[in-house]
């Protein structure tokens, strides 16, 4: 790489609406296609029926330029599926599907101009890497001097302009992987789509790539679109991910929102580890809500109006808490009495748990204790090592507490009360 | 053997005693030939093939005594024994006795023996006598051939691609006709291509049979014993040979390479010729080998589909084996056949061949 801006080739591509447009402001409010233009993908109300399965149904989101866009799911909720209709591959059995604010439902995907990077890369195994790369401008007939120096320019960004002449065959599994990305990028499409693109790579390679993922997308500024059934994935890369299940989009936001607000009980367990307390609202206190657990404790907790609505409940319906692990801290009791547990240590009235120490694992930086609560329910927190922890033992009265805030309301019972975590590598063996 | 401890001297010692091994079979097997051919003849022919015997028994005692090790050391070469011997005793040795034939003279028209004294008068006759037969034996086998890729290609890429659950049936019917004879089936296009048969009723009914006069298909009204009745026969039979190659190169190539050629802005032709074809190309280069070369040293299909006018070089060389006992000049014509034919794979391996994708 020299000192050029590895980006400045993309800022020469004469297609004005697709490039990454830095200089956008200096246009002016003139042109009023300006804002349209921002969404570069749009799904309007799509769905996809297989016979008598729906495999996506009624898929609403947009996709801003630039955005890294990631799809989240278990795998069959359908995420490949919307990639697939996007693409073009399959299309929808109701609904639109806009590109640039052009209807594409019916277009075939060769007049499409997305860019799919595949699962298994399916590079052509008869040609070089750069025959490879060069495949689409030259469908395209973009001239041979332009496109060999697109060509170029892209495997120096994937950093391959040593593999230019190799087959595919010749390459380590994130060498292809990487010929995939430029495969895709040199055609500068309005939306890169991505599927499960690090899945066939081992866990080091692929930790790699997803900052590789991210340096190429910043460098190159095209909107990457990514379909994945592994959240760490999605929550380490993307800008925004939709959560679908089922065929449905269950949420759809940063992944802050979607760690700390989730707006279904499926995507709180989906994400990361959680704790779902099943109980009943008992009333309210300003911004917070008044639960009580099946447990017998009685807490507070916060919801915002989207999960689920749960400012319009009316108390006794049916709630869960959710507590993340790592927002818990621990107030071992002195005595032998649950009681005391529960009130020592400066824990605040509303906000702790209490219950019997199950089981305690040393994990270095923390500890994982897993407590249960008088009606079964199975509480984990990740707590820190402190002086207290090696004294409790499998059977000890404890009780767990929390910043405000921390207890997030979520409308319906769990079906699962307790702690829920999706094991990316347990999705992966179903599969 | 058995004190032998270290290893480099006792690693040649086995390597060597393993070409030994190898030549000492191969010597079997070339006596042998020379016994066949009548090289040696009289009291010299029960001591050569003590030789062999001896050659034999030496070879499986090399293999079967010494220690574990020098064994374990020798076992690769010793895979080979079974193949050279193989190729010694039913290659080697039938191609020398036919080289010797061709190059031997017939003391008068009608006598079956023949002497071995250098005649290469055999190959002047061949070149001179039997052009047209030659042509005509390359002609219709690269018609067919051609024909046959026209055709296979297209039946493969549907089974292979379109097939879904009925891949296996379909297969079978492309395989099925094997279980006929081959003679049967050619025979069977007999009645369906005479001058009364279904074939010319069709054309007749629907009137294209002008039409298919001018582009050489039928003559004065007949397809029986026409050129294209040969290249039709010989399409037909070998046309397995070319479906299943290709299928097989077609059946590995990923559905989602087309999935890419089309997001890379190809219609569905073009990501069919640049991609898909490409990678059937070893197949076609294999369902090439297995159809002209057989069907250029075919006579059946001339013999029974066509007429004096449409002998190819089989037929010549049946002919001249079985019927005017001329094994010299058939023995010399085989050898050009064979010469050509090696030439031709030589020259299409080098334009077309795929190796590096095989």
């Amino acid at each position: 790489m020299d000192t050029q801006d590895p980006a400045a080739p993309y800022r020469t591509d004469p297609r004005p609406t697709t490039s990454p447009d830095p200089a956008r402001t200096d246009t002016g409010t003139g042109t009023g296609s300006d804002t349209g233009t921002d969404d570069v993908v749009v799904l309007d109300g799509v769905s996809k029926r297989f016979g008598s399965f729906t495999a996506v149904d009624r898929a609403d989101f947009t996709i801003e330029r630039g955005e890294f866009f990631a799809m989240l799911g278990p795998s069959g909720c359908g995420k490949t599926t919307t990639l697939k209709m996007i693409a073009g591959f399959e299309q929808p059995s109701g609904g639109r599907v806009l590109l640039e604010g052009v209807d594409v439902s019916r277009t075939p995907p060769y007049k499409r101009n997305v860019n799919t990077v595949f699962q298994q890369y399916a590079l052509f195994p008869h040609m070089t890497v750069a025959e490879n790369v060069a495949f689409g401008p030259r469908s395209k007939k973009v001239p041979k001097a332009e496109y060999v120096e697109r060509v170029t320019d892209m495997l120096e960004v994937v950093r391959l302009s040593d593999f230019a002449h190799r087959r595919p065959n010749q390459l380590s599994g994130g060498q292809q992987q990487r010929v995939a990305l430029a495969r895709a990028l040199v055609n500068y499409p309005s939306a890169l789509l991505l599927d499960e693109p690090l899945a066939a790579l081992d866990l080091k390679l692929r930790e790699a790539m997803q900052f590789e993922l991210k340096r190429i997308q910043r460098e190159v500024g095209i909107t990457f679109v990514f379909v994945t059934h592994d959240q760490g994935e999605a929550l380490t890369m993307s800008d925004r991910i939709a959560v679908m299940n089922e065929g449905r989009v269950e949420q759809i936001g940063t992944p802050e929102d979607i760690y700390h607000r989730p707006a279904t009980l499926f995507v709180a367990s989906f994400i990361g580890t959680a704790n779902l307390l099943p109980g009943a609202l008992a009333g309210r206190d300003g911004d917070e809500l008044i639960v009580r657990l099946e447990s017998g404790d009685t807490v507070r907790a916060v919801g915002s109006n989207t999960s689920a609505g749960v400012g319009s409940h009316a108390d006794g319906s049916p709630v869960s808490v959710m507590l993340r692990p790592e927002r818990l801290r621990v107030i071992p009791a002195p005595g032998t009495g649950a009681d005391r547990a529960v009130e020592p240590g400066g824990a605040a009235p509303g906000r702790s748990v209490s219950g019997t120490v199950d089981d305690l694992v040393f994990q270095g930086a923390s500890a994982r204790l897993s407590l249960r609560l008088a009606d079964g329910t199975d509480v984990i927190a990740n707590v820190g090592t402190d002086a207290d922890l090696p004294f409790l033992r499998p059977g000890d009265p404890v009780a767990v507490t929390w910043q405000p805030g921390a207890a997030y309301l979520l409308a319906g019972r769990p079906p699962r009360p307790g702690a829920s975590t999706t094991d990316v590598d347990q999705v992966e063996a179903a599969l | 053997m058995t004190t032998a401890v270290e290893g480099s001297p006792h690693r040649a010692d086995g390597g060597r005693s393993e070409l030994l091994g190898l030549a000492a079979l191969l010597g079997a097997g070339l006596l042998l030939a020379a016994v066949g051919a009548r090289w040696i003849s009289g009291p010299l022919v029960p001591l050569a093939l003590a030789l062999v015997l001896a050659a034999v028994v030496a070879v499986i005692w090399t293999a079967v005594a010494g220690s574990p090790e020098s064994k374990r050391r020798i076992a690769p070469y010793g895979l080979l024994k079974p193949g050279m011997l193989w190729l010694a005793l039913f290659y080697l040795a039938p191609l020398i006795t036919l080289l010797r034939s061709s190059l031997s003279t017939r003391p008068s028209r009608f006598a079956v023996d023949f002497t071995f004294d250098w005649n290469l008068g055999n190959y002047t006759t061949a070149f001179t006598d039997f052009a047209p037969q030659f042509g005509r034996a390359f002609l219709y086998a690269g018609s067919a051939t051609v024909l046959t890729i026209l055709i296979g290609f297209p039946l493969a890429y549907v089974i292979a691609f379109r097939g879904g659950r009925f891949k296996t049936l379909l297969l079978g019917l492309v395989v099925i006709p094997f279980f006929t004879s081959y003679l049967i089936r050619t025979i069977a296009w007999r009645s369906l291509l005479a001058d009364t048969g279904q074939v010319v009723q069709l054309f007749d009914t629907l009137r294209i049979s002008g039409i298919l006069e001018t582009v050489g298909v039928m003559d004065n009204g007949r397809v029986l014993n026409t050129p294209a009745a040969v290249i039709g026969g010989l399409t037909y039979n070998f046309l397995p040979f070319m479906i299943l190659p290709i299928y097989v190169s077609l059946e590995k190539v990923d559905p989602r390479l087309v999935d890419a050629a089309q997001d890379l802005y190809s219609t569905a032709f073009q990501s069919f010729r640049k991609v898909v074809v490409p990678l059937a190309l070893p197949g076609v280069f294999a369902g090439t080998l297995l159809t002209f070369i057989p069907a250029a040293g075919d006579f059946v299909n001339a013999l029974y589909l066509g007429s004096p006018n449409t002998t190819m070089i089989g037929n010549s060389i049946q002919d001249q084996f079985l019927v005017q006992s001329n094994v010299p000049l058939a023995s010399a014509m085989s050898f050009v056949l064979m010469l050509i034919i090696t030439v031709f794979v030589f020259v299409y391996s080098r334009f077309f061949g795929t190796e590096d994708l095989t």
